[in-house]
């Protein structure tokens, strides 16, 4: 069981209530971005307190966690994240993707498909898509309830001008079941169609204070033009460990000759990968 | 108060309200699907997947409205105990509880406003029976089409006409939870 010193899963009761009224009207109304009352974690913000507020409240003892950074399971953030929760929960944890019951992820969606038994927390760092259009919160606001994101679209057309396509490549937009446009955090846009999942996708930003849902089988649209569709593009490599052409990959530097090579950023899915062929 | 209002909580209140909060979330977040919800023992008439919704959710910040089903002393008394929910009328709701016919007219529940349609209530709606056929249900979280025994059907789609307004429901019979997001598309069976 877990250390005695600690409630389980760390936050106390009361607050888990309050996440998990959050996290209920972030499921009701897809893609809108719920406030709730971020606690401060022992750890700093940018390292998943939202992320790591939202999976407290959801797991249960019997589940599997798994944590990932960039799609590895071994960096440090990944680690630490996975013993607090051992630490705190009693938790079993995993690297493997199909075992996985809970998965807390930073900048990446696993590539092997989710199911329906499975949570996917995001950790967020900035949730709203037009803060950087619109810097006011107040404004903002105002923007979602009146559904006026025609400065997106200008945002996104801008980057055609300039550089023939749109040029973001991580955190793109979506639009959530027709109604609300979310940041669906930095993951590659590569990953983008994976956001219509059977799993259900919770989405915490500790600093900024907000929780949001993409429930089982909703319906997520990357924005883009009838002339300039959606594309998400991939390095036009194969893994160099696994030989997977369908993945996102990482580049890695190997020496200070400009040696290079490209490997999966999911590590659990290139281990499997390279373990089935040996 | 009586010495009864005492007992039926959750014996390990943050293990048996995370088992509760996953099943309300898979409920909610997968409309139609049914799931078990235990540990709570409230007295009559409320059911024990109500109970254990009001500990999972419920405390001294959630106004709660008692709808006239289930406004007894009994209840008022483990509510206070085991929630410390304040009681207060229909409009300033941010949780009810009650048969749906008690509950009515629901238009007096917070549907949220247009910047913040998250401050709308949950109906937390006792039903006597709860079973996966009835209404049709498209939207969020169904994959083609489910269906759930609505006890009816016009006022969740005056509900989804709302949307992102609009409450949400709980259904509520003996060990058992259902969820109906405002999100759900409800047609008749």
């Amino acid at each position: 069981m877990s250390d005695t010193d600690y409630n389980f899963a760390y936050l106390d009761e009361q607050t888990k209530r309050m996440i998990r009224r959050a996290i209920l009207k972030g499921v009701a109304v897809p893609g809108y971005q719920v406030p709730f009352a971020s606690r401060e974690m022992p750890m700093p913000y940018g390292w998943g307190t939202g992320g790591v507020q939202v999976s407290a409240a959801c797991l249960t003892p019997e589940d599997t966690f798994k944590v990932i950074d960039q799609g590895a399971d071994d960096t440090t953030n990944a680690v630490s994240i996975r013993k607090f929760f051992e630490k705190t929960a009693g938790v079993a944890v995993t690297e493997k993707t199909a075992e996985a019951t809970i998965i807390q992820t930073r900048h990446r969606i696993p590539e092997t498909p989710l199911t329906e038994d499975q949570i996917l927390v995001y950790q967020v760092p900035i949730p709203e898509p037009l803060r950087f259009l619109e810097p006011r919160e107040t404004e903002t606001r105002k923007m979602h309830a009146l559904e006026e994101y025609g400065l997106m679209h200008v945002k996104l057309y801008e980057d055609i001008s300039r550089h023939g396509e749109i040029a973001t490549a991580y955190a793109y937009p979506v639009k959530v079941e027709g109604r609300y446009v979310m940041d669906p955090s930095p993951i590659p846009k590569f990953d983008n169609p994976k956001l219509e999942s059977a799993a259900l996708q919770l989405f915490g930003a500790g600093r900024e204070q907000r929780i949001y849902a993409v429930p089982p089988f909703t319906k997520v649209v990357s924005l883009d033009f009838e002339d300039h569709p959606f594309d998400p593009s991939k390095a036009p490599h194969p893994c160099a460990l696994c030989g997977a052409e369908d993945t996102y990959l990482d580049e890695v530097i190997t020496d200070d000759a400009g040696g290079r090579m490209f490997v999966c950023s999911d590590t659990d899915f290139c281990a499997r990968r390279r373990g089935e062929a040996a | 108060m009586s010495l009864s209002a005492l007992d039926g909580g959750f014996a390990d209140p943050p293990v048996e309200a995370a088992h509760a909060f996953r099943a309300v979330l898979q409920a909610l977040s997968r409309p139609g699907r049914i799931e078990r919800i235990a540990g709570a023992a409230p007295p009559s008439p409320c059911s024990p997947a109500a109970g254990a919704v009001l500990m999972t959710l419920c405390d001294p910040t959630t106004p709660l409205f008692l709808a006239p089903s289930h406004d007894t002393d009994d209840v008022r008394a483990w509510i206070a105990f085991h929630t410390a929910a304040p009681l207060c009328g229909p409009e300033t709701a941010q949780f009810a509880l009650g048969t749906w016919g008690a509950l009515q007219p629901v238009g007096r529940f917070s549907v949220g406003t247009s910047e913040y349609p998250d401050r709308s209530a949950t109906l937390i709606v006792e039903v006597e029976t709860l079973a996966a056929g009835g209404a049709r249900l498209t939207g969020p979280g169904i994959e083609t089409e489910a269906a759930l025994s609505l006890p009816e059907v016009d006022a969740f789609r005056v509900n989804r006409a709302r949307f992102p307004l609009g409450f949400d429901c709980l259904f509520t019979c003996g060990d058992r939870v259902a969820g109906l997001p405002r999100s759900t598309i409800v047609a008749e069976g």
